[in-house]
């Protein structure tokens, strides 16, 4: 049994983990489910060796257990499946399965593809050849190389973070298959998933933590949906996602037929108008963010309109000066220039003229920082000391900063905190009731049915029709993400 | 924050001043104190060409870009002017002639930049000996001497005993109002902070709808014409348009660049503290020059300098990036 006990950690002010204990035993899978942010991810790399604890301790079959690197880890036999699968993609099936493993002798390709058999047998994968290159094999079966590798050094506690965020719905099913099989060998197998109907199938057990502690412990099969619900976000959708009246206005964006490079997106059509929030939901890699990259004119247009008013936008500055504003996903890479401070970040679209003045531009920074109640000590502060919640509001306040009317926005509440999320749900419904046109894209259906008017499904670039929520569900929009 | 970057390199050059002073007065004690106004006057005119190339540099880099055609740049100049004034014995042209070709090789440089994306590093490094053979070329390999004397040759003349109020030569002066006018379009103007921002992170700069074309191509531009009017300083102290000269200039530029704060990653650096490297840099030449120390000597202390600037630049990077992991 693998057990944690009172475990805490922090980064700097942030409490990521506070006095978490959880058993993992053996022979069953143990769901961990949570909003981004609640600390699983920290849990699983406490586990695996990849950070230490504050305090806390942690016993292996009631040995003490303190990993100081994946490395030990591995040999006590617990192992970390990334989401982001970690292979190297130009090495056979054989190679990526003892890689690290084979010592510093010879090695010999043959005898490493012979070992290689029986492991992918055991897993029920006979069919997949060692000797082929991973490059070459589909994602579903590239995770399944990662699981051959924990098995090929016998890990007895098998990690799996968010396993099927990429897969489709057949090769979810294979993956349980192959879960279920490594249980019945003997296995403790810990599942992250965001989504509760695969929890619901395959845990027998579920840990639920929020804001770094573990609310909620006990057998699957004695809590409902929404009580998990609940004990992730600690309140009652309703009360998250706020709905005043809005006014749906004219048409404010009008897209027709847009079509991108490699069919993302394909003949996309629709109109979005005043006053209203339109999602547009789909698995990652469906093409929802090229879609409002394109619109944006931050990938290339094959063919295709776009008009945002009464004009078709001729560059990015331009889409900007016709009032759309555009949040990006990767809020470190793209959104933000990190080394600068929020007064810069907050204005670069909406500077107008060519003269500059600091204290100017601080003292508008300041006005709109304090109306989206962004956490800073000044508007000088460098924008990389903020937390994600409050870096995501600067993001959102550049497009308010440079009056648009059209905000599109890509995973605004990615990698946040609960409450800026909520407060980043308050917004959005004020802007609508404002007479502004949202676009967002989200991979957490609940928050685009609570906070959306119509909903579209991108599923392998193409866009389905925009329904009212009333007449949609998680349900029915999951089946249309993960349908072909 | 950049006042203390600014501070912190003005403190290095007072103490390695203050090492040569001591020296001097120590090893050489008839030779005048290292501190007089003719040493001053000297270093001004000694800086004055990497000085005014590095301002140009500040901003490529500034924009996470590199140059390294300004030498060529410098010669080529050089070598145009001195004939424009053999032929027409013109100064007002020679130093438009010195500007347009600075703002012709930089335009090059900057399109080609914006529209091959190729990397800074490679264009740059062909267009110097692009600009460097054809200076060969239009001097016909052989400098260009018998330049007429001008009113140009006062900006790097020495003082006169009259006119030792204005403390350094007129050259220095055009060198300092150029420092403060670009430092004021870097921090005051629309364009200067989208040069910092395209640095600090190109893909914001886009997504927010900065050209960010249109700005390279303009550091670029900005870029060349220093090297041009640094060449003019060149023609006016040494009367020749020499196409061998200012090669390993813009080397000299990049580390003034760097020992001023600048970051060759981009988003940040001052054109101040990058007028104070290359004062460290003609400090430590002029100095071992007057202590006898040998030229070898000389340049393994600049180098070193070089290496403890970076290091206190890493240092300066990693802190903030462990404020942003808390």
């Amino acid at each position: 049994m693998l057990e944690a006990q009172g475990i805490h950690k922090s980064y700097g002010l942030t409490k990521a983990l506070i006095n978490v204990s959880l058993q993992i035993c053996p022979g069953e899978v143990l769901a961990i489910a949570g909003e981004n942010g609640s600390g699983k991810s920290t849990l699983m790399r406490i586990l695996s060796g990849e950070e230490t604890p504050d305090e806390g301790l942690l016993m292996l079959d009631e040995q003490p257990y303190h990993p100081k690197n994946p490395q030990e880890a591995l040999i006590r036999g617990v192992s970390l499946v990334h989401q982001e699968l970690a292979l190297c993609p130009h090495m056979t099936v054989a190679e990526n399965i003892y890689l690290g493993q084979m010592g510093n002798g010879g090695f010999s390709p043959k005898e490493a593809e012979n070992m290689a058999r029986p492991i992918l047998e055991s897993l029920g994968y006979q069919d997949l050849d060692p000797a082929r290159l991973v490059r070459d094999l589909s994602i579903s079966l590239q995770q399944v190389v990662e699981i051959a590798r924990t098995q090929a050094i016998n890990s007895k506690y098998v990690l799996l973070d968010e396993p099927t965020s990429s897969l489709t719905k057949s090769d979810i099913r294979n993956l349980f298959d192959l879960v279920k099989r490594l249980k019945s060998q003997g296995k403790a197998i810990v599942y992250i998933s965001h989504f509760l109907d695969e929890l619901r199938e395959i845990a027998d057990r579920i840990a639920i933590l929020r804001d770094g502690e573990l609310i909620h412990q006990g057998l699957m099969s004695s809590v409902t949906e929404p009580e998990i619900i609940h004990h992730m976000v600690g309140r009652n959708m309703t009360e998250l996602f706020p709905r005043s009246e809005r006014h749906v206005g004219k048409v404010l964006l009008e897209i027709d037929q847009l079509t991108g490079s490699n069919s993302k997106p394909n003949n996309s059509t629709f109109k979005l108008h005043q006053g209203e929030v339109c999602g547009i939901a789909g698995l990652n890699g469906a093409g929802r963010t090229e879609l409002l990259r394109s619109i944006f004119s931050l990938d290339e247009v094959l063919s295709g309109k776009i008009q945002v008013g009464s004009s078709s936008p001729t560059s990015i500055r331009n889409a900007w000066q016709l009032g759309a504003g555009f949040v990006s996903e990767d809020r470190k890479e793209e959104g933000l220039a990190l080394s600068m401070s929020i007064a810069e970040n907050l204005t670069f679209p909406g500077r107008k003229g060519w003269k500059f003045s600091t204290s100017k531009n601080e003292k508008v920074a300041q006005e709109f920082s304090t109306k989206l109640r962004v956490k800073a000590r000044t508007v000088q502060q460098n924008i990389s000391e903020l937390s994600g919640g409050n870096q995501q509001k600067v993001a959102i306040a550049r497009l308010l900063h440079s009056g648009c009317e059209v905000l599109i926005l890509d995973e605004p509440t990615r990698g946040i905190d609960i409450g800026s999320k909520a407060e980043i749900y308050e917004l959005v419904d004020g802007l609508a009731k404002d007479g502004k046109a949202v676009l967002i894209v989200s991979s957490y259906l609940p928050e685009l049915l609570g906070i959306c008017d119509r909903i579209a499904v991108m599923n392998r670039g193409v866009l389905s029709e925009f329904v009212p929520v009333a007449e949609t569900s998680q349900e029915k929009l999951m089946e249309l993400c993960v349908t072909s | 924050m950049k006042a203390k970057g600014v501070i912190g390199v003005f403190i290095a050059w007072v103490l390695i001043y203050v090492v040569f002073m001591f020296l001097i007065w120590h090893f050489k004690p008839n030779q005048e104190p290292f501190l007089n106004p003719s040493n001053l006057e000297l270093m001004m005119r000694q800086g004055v060409v990497v000085g005014l190339g590095a301002i140009g540099m500040s901003y490529v880099i500034m924009t996470g870009g590199i140059d390294l055609s300004p030498g060529s740049t410098i010669a080529l100049t050089t070598v145009v002017v001195a004939l424009v004034l053999k032929a027409t014995n013109n100064p007002i042209l020679g130093i438009g002639v010195s500007v347009l070709v600075g703002l012709i090789a930089g335009l090059i440089n900057g399109i080609l930049v914006a529209k091959l994306k190729v990397g800074p590093f490679i264009v740059t490094l062909a267009s110097m000996l692009i600009f460097r053979g054809a200076a060969k070329g239009f001097a016909n390999e052989q400098t260009v001497g018998s330049v007429p004397d001008t009113w140009l040759q006062v900006f790097t003349a020495s003082l006169a005993k009259s006119e030792r109020w204005q403390l350094i030569p007129k050259g220095a002066w055009v060198w300092v109002i150029l420092l403060i006018l670009m430092t004021l379009i870097l921090h005051r103007t629309v364009f200067g902070r989208n040069v910092v921002a395209i640095g600090s992170n190109e893909k914001t700069a886009r997504l927010c709808g900065i050209n960010v074309n249109a700005v390279k191509i303009g550091v670029y531009a900005i870029c060349g014409v220093f090297a041009g009017i640094a060449g003019l300083m060149q023609v006016s102290r040494v009367q020749i348009g020499d196409p061998t000269i200012a090669a390993g200039d813009e080397l000299k530029m990049i580390a003034a660049v760097v020992i001023g704060g600048g970051s060759l990653l981009g988003g940040e650096g001052n054109l101040i503290g990058a007028a104070i490297g290359t004062l460290i840099m003609t400090t430590i030449n002029m100095g071992s020059t007057q202590l006898g120390i040998s030229n070898w000597i000389q340049e393994i202390v600049t180098g070193l300098i070089i290496v403890v600037a970076v290091a206190l630049d890493r240092y300066r990077m990693t802190r903030p990036a462990k404020m942003a992991s808390a």
